[in-house]
């Protein structure tokens, strides 16, 4: 391409950046402001790192309890998934027996439909089961609608899989469960890994499910961080924290931020692959 | 084979116990309670037929969710994929074309980092992010304005009907570019380079390559891109809940928020699941227009 045009590709790809980071970098920032300084002029730096903010966004505001709450249900949630998920797409892709296509249409059907369809009676059921405002009921629906996807995707990984190994265990002894947790699982890492980050952050950045799924009396305490985050947006205009908002937003934002910038290149193939399957 | 039966049901029964407790048995409830005056408080409820769709047809607070939806379904996936075409094609062939053949642009790999950051982030994270960016006087954006001198330009953007929608439209196009950056990318790498080095010495210009070569080569990705954006079009429900809450005066309203108030606000539950009811045929509607009208393009070709 000639000077200019190169140039101008530069200019394009330079702008689109900084429209991308600098919203982040102004939040990281602003965790960092007094609130007068927020108030003045949006595009102040602050004066001296204010860590208190953080302290306060943490203890006071709670954040530290809905990331550990977060933390908690996404770790369940996603060990759930992987395990669950691995055993059906494994059966569904290795073995022939009675109602098979009914048990991977089933599966595979859930991606059609959208999740508010479902909203109203799912409710009902986790309210049924006693299970509403807890973690483990959260953590149970993440799973179960985590699902659809990681079976789909399994089903399809383990079906590529070689099957001569598979023969040679078997003759050499090798039992089904055996065969299944120590020779199919560790070569199904690559798929277990692009479907894993899929969901993790699928789970991770759930909105819907949480708010649905923890109100009622007492279930602040077990909000997860989407929740208490956008909870301290709102409440933020009575109490006038400002910077404790922008903190609790940096906290939110950075562990994130800084997995992918070391996994980026497993995150970004992960989630090409889920999504182009 | 008393083994394998066992293998099998070992294996399934749970996914499956799990799954049916928690997805199969409320989608098919959502048709019934569709169906009802439910109101959640009492077990009582009487079946009311389609009488909840029939309101839902002269309902105009759903029309006009409906139609804000319609707008996203529209715009969405056009903006979100030229912006994404236009980046990834300037990442990949931007660079300098030499004897050696067409280049990346420098920084490619900084450039695909760095745009891939809002889908990392969680949507709760993007919804109250761009809330403050939009603030009438502590947010980035009329700061910017006032800054380069265009006071006249700044404005309350959320509290004002005529622009709500539309900054909600902008945060979704934002949060979802760099994904099909990447993507588009990834895709573009696997055209023959010397595609594009023929087409060049032929006098074709950089925009002419894009649109006569890149974009059909991409089509199939394109497709794929086109789906995922109508899903979240038809959603859409966390940024406009968290930025405008459907104000002021519904002007940003979706059906998701719709159907999110008439039940757990108004408790009328039958009448939701209704609404719930709506969107999936609209979804299956998308679904299968698009796959009718790629499935043709096959044919056709």
């Amino acid at each position: 391409m000639s000077r200019p045009g190169r140039l101008c590709s530069h200019v394009f790809l330079v702008v689109w950046a900084l429209l991308t980071t600098l919203p982040l970098v102004w939040a990281v920032l602003g965790s960092f402001k007094s609130d007068d300084e927020i108030l003045t002029d949006p595009w102040r730096l602050p004066a001296r790192l204010r860590w208190e903010n953080w302290a306060r966004a943490w203890n006071e505001a709670h954040i530290g309890r809905y990331f550990l709450n977060s933390a908690i249900v996404v770790t369940g949630a996603l060990t759930l998934t992987m395990l669950l998920g691995a055993m059906a797409g494994y059966v569904l892709a290795r073995y022939r027996f009675r109602g098979h296509r009914v048990v991977y249409f089933a599966f595979a059907g859930g991606m059609m439909f959208p999740v508010f369809l479902a909203l109203v009676p799912l409710f009902f059921v986790v309210r049924n089961l006693g299970l509403l405002g807890t973690l483990p009921g959260l953590t149970l629906v993440y799973a179960a609608y985590s699902l659809p996807f990681t079976v789909f995707f399994l089903t399809a990984f383990f079906r590529t899989l070689p099957s001569s190994v598979a023969e040679a265990a078997m003759v050499d002894g090798c039992g089904h469960f055996a065969l299944f947790f120590r020779v199919m699982l560790p070569m199904a890492r690559p798929g277990l890994v692009s479907v894993g980050i899929f969901n993790f952050l699928f789970q991770w950045n759930q909105y819907v499910l949480p708010i649905v799924l923890l109100q009622g009396a007492g279930a602040e305490r077990r909000w997860v961080l989407a929740q208490g985050l956008t909870a301290l947006a709102v409440n933020e205009g009575y109490r006038g924290d400002f910077s404790g908002l922008f903190a609790g937003m940096t906290i939110a934002m950075l562990p994130v931020l800084a997995g992918y910038l070391i996994f980026h290149r497993q995150v970004q193939s992960g989630l090409a692959a889920a999504q182009l399957r | 084979m008393r083994g394998k039966r066992l293998f099998i049901a070992v294996f399934l029964l749970p996914p499956l116990l799990l799954y049916g407790v928690f997805v199969v048995s409320p989608y098919a409830q959502a048709f019934q309670i569709a169906g009802t005056d439910w109101r959640g408080l009492s077990p009582e409820f009487e079946f009311v037929g389609a009488d909840n769709f029939r309101r839902l047809l002269g309902d105009g607070y759903f029309w006009n969710a409906l139609r804000h939806n319609g707008v996203l379904l529209l715009l969405l996936p056009v903006a979100t994929i030229l912006l994404g075409l236009f980046l990834a094609s300037m990442i990949s062939v931007g660079g300098r074309a030499d004897r050696a053949g067409v280049h990346g642009v420098r920084g490619a790999g900084v450039y695909r980092v760095v745009y891939f950051f809002p889908q990392v982030l969680s949507v709760a994270i993007i919804g109250v992010l761009w809330k403050e960016m939009y603030a009438p006087h502590t947010g980035l954006i009329n700061g910017t304005l006032r800054a380069v001198g265009l006071d006249g330009l700044a404005r309350p953007w959320l509290g004002d009907p005529r622009f709500a929608f539309w900054c909600v439209l902008v945060v979704l196009v934002w949060a979802n570019v760099g994904f099909y950056v990447v993507l588009f990318g990834a895709a573009m790498q696997s055209i023959p380079r010397d595609i594009y080095e023929a087409a060049l010495l032929d006098g074709a210009s950089r925009a002419t390559t894009l649109v006569r070569i890149t974009v059909p080569l991409l089509w199939d990705t394109i497709q794929v891109a086109w789906v995922y954006l109508a899903i979240i079009a038809i959603d859409g429900f966390a940024v406009v809940q968290i930025i405008t809450d459907g104000g002021p005066s519904y002007s940003s309203d979706v059906v998701g928020l719709r159907l999110y108030r008439t039940a757990f606000g108004d408790a009328q539950f039958g009448y939701a699941s209704a609404i719930g009811v709506a969107m999936f045929f609209l979804t299956l509607s998308v679904a299968v227009l698009f796959l009718r009208a790629t499935h043709r393009d096959r044919v056709e070709r």
